[in-house]
Parts: C-alpha cells; structure tokens; sequence
C-alpha cells in the first residue's frame, strides 16, 4: 500500500523524514513544475538580485513538460523528464526553499549528499507513463515564463499521483541498492 | 517511370506521426506484455503492467503515449525509377511533421538554436535521411526520438586489436550508464563498422529494426542474444527499480570498414520506441 503524501502546498517535514528508499508514494496537492529552461530562468532571476515569481519554502518540484491538453484535459501527456540534467540547479532549489523533486533517472555521487543536508527527497515516477500521469492532473495553471510554453513554470493539483522514494533523507539511494541486490555476476 | 507528388509525403508523414504516437509498435506491446510476466522483481513486474495499461489507454483514447514526443525521423526510401513533383520533398516533410505535432496535440520539442536555446522560423522540425532503392517502390518510416534514450547513447571508434569483446563490453557499459535514465526497458541498437557516421546510422536503423527480427546472419544473431544476456544481467531492471528485464531487445546491424578501424556506436530507444513505416 502506497504512502499518502500531502502537498497542500507544502511537503510535511514529518511525513518526509519518515520515507525510505523503495517506499511507494501517491502524492496529492500541489506541485511545481520545472524544466531546463524553468531552472535556467529562475537562477537568472535570483543572481540578478529579483525576486523569484513564487516562494518555493517547502515546495515539492515535478520535472515535466506536458504535450498541450486536448479539449476538456487539465494538461496533456505528462511523465517525468530526466533528473540528471538538473544537477547544476538543484543547490540553488534546495537553498530556495524546495523540498523535493518528482523526476525520473538516477543520480549518484556527491548531489546525493546535497539532498541529504537539504532535507529533501528525490522520488522517481515512471517515465514513459504519459498518458496515465496526465490524468492525475485535475489542474494546471501558468505561474509564470508563459512564452517557455511546455516549459513554463506551472503549478499542477495533482490527485493520487505514483512514485516510488528513490533518495531519502537518511542517505538511502533505491535505484543503487536495487540494482545490487538483482545484478548477476558474469556468465562463463 | 513512376510519377508521385510531393504532397503525398505532407500527408503520410502528419498522420504517420500521430499514429506512432498514440500506439506503440504491435511488437513492442507483446514483448512488454510477455516481461509482465518474466520479470522476477515484484516492483518490475507492477511497473511493466502500468506500461501496458498506459500504451492500453493511450490507443483507446487518443492519447500520446509520452509526453515527449521527441524529435521526429523520418527516413524516406524511394525508389530510383520515382519521379517526385510537386515541389521539394524536404519541405514536404518537414511540413508534414509540422501539421503531425499540430494535429496530435504533441508537445513541440525542438529548439530552433542548439546553442542560443532558440526558437528560429522556418527552422526544420525534424531529422530527414533518404536512401535511394532500386525500382520505383517508396517505403517512409516516421518515427518519435525521446531523448531519455538519445541522450545516453555513445559511439566510439575502436581498433581491429580491441576485437569484439571490447565492443561487446562497450555497448554492455553504455546500458550500464545509462541505467534508469534512457527509461528501461529498452531497446538496443547497435552498428558495428562503416565510417564514423555509417556506424551512427546503422545504429539508428537498428534501433528502429521491428524487435522479433533477429539479424538474418547466424554470427550476429547470435552476437545479439549475447549481449541481451548480459544487459539483463545487469540487474538495472523496469525503470531502474531491479529486476531481470533491462532490455527488450538488441539488434545489431554490420558492415564493411577500414582494414585499421573497429567503429561501434549504440542508440539507446526508450520502451516507447515509437516507429511506424508505409508503402506508398
């Protein structure tokens, strides 16, 4: 059975130091979306001393840029994009106030530490689940970057939404201890 | 002499789009539907069934599949005995993918500018690779490039001395990298000799080759079955979660090179190698 995690809209601190990695997740409330463009522009603004467009303390990130909804669809598509690729921002995220990120892939070495002395968690929902992921939008608005299109910056209300803790805040890392635990050592 | 319209190719390729990606290959769907069943790991397991039941709703509602719908190749195979009229086939197609991501409600992925990060006017929507055929059949292939997969594959020139273990050890380290982000279970493609760029191509042919084809030549068949061995062996399994299926496939697809060279390169496809090919 699935962890029920509130995001109404912030993550609970409680409710975060108790996940584990390999723990499954339904997330429901608010999250904020962000792509390379969305991190880029927001680093931007914050070195060049502006205010960024909403305050991200205790946010719960989710790495997505959505296909264009359909005529009655909240958004279209919207599976998880690579977290790697997300790296160089996510200092600067945590420093901001996030509290985790929804993405998919791995991460390894020292950003692993970062999420540890941060006190966020990273947990992967399953790429390529578009079409089922979308549905677990019931809103999506524009907060800001409206000219990004699918990389604007959006804020999703997402209801019942899977994924599995990947790094936790204990320094657990799932996608390393399960690739252990299932490799075979080499054939003859 | 066969005499054909350009806008034939606008038409096929915006409706092949949509198509790909509202349904994943028949061929890919069974060998998800069978790794339901054959992965070991319980998490493995659950992840393939939602795969099945997204690519499941995506066909009954008109869905894509991904939200990244990637960037579109189109190969055009046209015969040599083909008169095309009607304007430029280039612009044909890239109209054709145009009108695709419009129709479909597919998310625009491409930037205009690899650098400046731009949208550029006019700039081309897609990848286009024509190969010349005998007679005066034309096959077109569209297919959606996630670039999950794309951005972890690898290419590099080896030397006859490395020989085929280090070949294999490469494309077996690449999957290794690559581990959850090229979204496994993947595809394998890899080609092996050529020139720098032939082996790329041949990769990308392989990647996109239907999965229950195994090569026609016993030795790289059996070079294949290898290498989907060891790739499982992995233990990397749906999505990165563990488990016994990495890989749905490998397809390996050769040819001849220099007598100093041993090129290899390996293009990753996500489990939504989205493809879909016509005779027109």
């Amino acid at each position: 059975m699935a962890i029920a995690l509130e995001c109404r809209p912030m993550l609970d601190d409680t409710t975060s130091l108790a996940l584990t990695a390999g723990d499954a997740v339904s997330v429901s409330g608010d999250l904020i979306t962000i792509r390379d463009a969305t991190a880029k522009r927001l680093l931007e603004m914050a070195q060049s001393g502006n205010a960024l467009p909403l305050d991200l303390t205790g946010r719960l990130l989710y790495a997505v840029g959505p296909s264009p909804a359909k005529p009655g669809q909240a958004v279209g598509s919207a599976g998880p994009t690579t977290i790697e690729r997300f790296i160089a921002y996510l200092p600067f995220l945590f420093g901001s106030g996030v509290k985790g990120i929804i993405a998919k892939g791995e991460l390894h070495g020292d950003i692993t530490g970062t999420f540890r002395e941060c006190g966020a968690v990273y947990l992967a929902a399953i790429g390529g689940l578009g079409a089922l992921l979308g549905k677990r939008v019931e809103a999506a608005h524009v907060v800001a970057f409206p000219e990004l299109g699918p990389e604007a910056l959006h804020r999703f209300s997402v209801r019942d939404f899977p994924a599995v803790v990947i790094i936790d805040r204990h320094g657990g890392n799932f996608h390393e201890t399960a690739r252990a635990r299932w490799r075979r050592a080499p054939r003859p | 002499m066969r005499t054909i319209d350009v806008r034939v190719l606008t038409e096929t390729t915006a409706s092949l789009l949509v198509d790909a990606n509202y349904r994943i290959p028949p061929d890919i769907l069974t060998a998800l539907r069978a790794a339901a069943d054959a992965e070991e790991s319980d998490i493995g397991r659950q992840t393939l069934a939602h795969l099945v039941q997204n690519y499941e709703v995506a066909a009954a509602e008109g869905l894509p599949v991904c939200q990244d719908s990637g960037v579109t190749v189109v190969v055009l195979e046209t015969g040599q005995d083909v008169h095309w009229v009607g304007g430029s086939i280039e612009r044909a197609i890239f109209a054709g993918i145009t009108q695709g991501i419009s129709n479909g409600f597919l998310r625009w992925s491409v930037v205009g500018d690899p650098l400046a990060r731009r949208m550029l006017s006019g700039a081309p929507p897609g990848v286009i690779h024509y190969e010349i055929v005998e007679g005066d059949g034309v096959r077109l292939t569209v297919a959606s490039k996630g670039f999950g997969a794309e951005n972890m594959s690898a290419l590099r020139m080896f030397t006859p001395a490395d020989g085929t273990a280090a070949v294999q050890d490469f494309v077996v380290d690449t999957v290794e990298r690559a581990g959850a982000n090229a979204c496994p279970p993947i595809i394998v493609g890899v080609g092996i000799g050529g020139t720098f760029e032939k082996a790329a191509w041949l990769a990308k042919k392989a990647v996109l080759r239907p999965i229950d084809q195994r090569h026609p030549r016993a030795e790289t068949a059996a070079l294949e079955a290898d290498l989907l061995q060891r790739i499982n062996d992995l233990g990397i399994g749906p999505q990165g979660l563990g488990g016994t299926v990495t890989a749905l496939a490998v397809n390996v697809e050769v040819y001849p090179t220099h007598i100093a060279g041993l090129p290899a390169a390996v293009n990753l496809g996500c489990h939504s190698n989205r493809r879909i090919s016509i005779d027109l």
